[in-house]
């Protein structure tokens, strides 16, 4: 592969390492949002630029200021980000890392097993998966419509207020 | 080093899945544990992409494509649980609302 992959891949590994580390919900949220930009990178690197465009649209565009926007919402601060770092010690995040880092190891270790002759990344245009999408996969593609269908009255309905709830500050001294 | 490509891709998919799944199994705040469900859903589209350009046909890149709808509709209803626990217990900690008290 050439340099421009590893940089990318290197970005995405960093910035999710800086997302999980995080105590900040906010910040970890801007350290996702450039994983998935780099993410996006090497999508394009793999011969699928439409899914890289979708990759920046939906995801760093749509999902991630959807959780921003709701973060703010929130009006999580100082507090939030005291107790995760009184949850976070090294003793507790330890022991649960070692072992998914032994799995990583073990998948490391077969994927690189399988030796074969270097091939370049074939591109697969726009026009095939739009195909595709349309013809063989047209009942997922319906299916999918039915997700989001039950999606928006899941969160419509989850999202319903019973009463009339004042802001969290004010509820103790106003009522 | 002279890695083939489809390797090093995976390889990329499967360090951000086990990051997020790290993620998921450590943290308590239930706002983080959904976000690790988004890196992991994004490693998981990344090693489809990577598929669909090992075989050159399109079929992971529409995978890609309904995870993508997938993630979408789950963050919605996720962030509306959310909003629900945030209000009857005024916290984000997941290991409150294991007491299921009515």
């Amino acid at each position: 592969m050439d340099p421009a992959f590893y940089i990318a891949a290197a970005i995405a590994i960093l910035s999710t390492l800086m997302v999980i580390t995080r105590y900040n919900i906010m910040h970890a949220l801007l350290y996702l949002v450039v994983s998935l930009l780099a993410v996006a990178v090497v999508l394009y690197m793999y011969g699928a630029p439409f899914m890289a465009a979708l990759e920046v649209i939906v995801y760093a565009g749509a999902i991630m200021v959807l959780l921003i926007f709701f973060v703010m919402m929130l009006n999580l601060g100082k507090e939030s980000a005291e107790r995760e770092r009184g949850w976070l010690k090294p003793r507790i995040w330890i022991f649960p890392s070692l072992l998914c880092i032994i799995l990583l190891g073990e998948l490391v270790f077969l994927v690189l097993q399988n030796r074969q002759p270097v091939s370049d990344v074939i591109i697969v245009n726009p026009k095939d998966v739009g195909m595709a999408l349309f013809g063989p996969y047209i009942i997922a593609v319906e299916l999918t419509g039915i997700l989001l269908m039950a999606g928006i009255v899941g969160a419509y309905h989850l999202g319903r207020q019973k009463q009339k709830t004042l802001h969290r500050f004010l509820e103790n001294t106003e009522v | 080093m002279n890695v083939h490509p489809t390797t090093a891709g995976m390889l990329l998919a499967g360090v951000l899945f086990v990051l997020g799944l790290i993620s998921i199994l450590v943290r308590r705040d239930i706002i983080f544990m959904l976000l690790s469900v988004e890196i992991m859903l994004n490693a998981a589209g990344l090693a489809f992409v990577v598929a669909s350009s090992h075989w050159g046909t399109a079929d992971g890149q529409v995978m890609f494509m309904f995870i993508l709808a997938m993630a979408a509709a789950e963050v919605s209803v996720g962030l509306a649980l959310i909003l629900q626990l945030y209000h009857q217990l005024k916290t984000l900690d997941s290991d409150e609302a294991s007491k299921m008290n009515g």
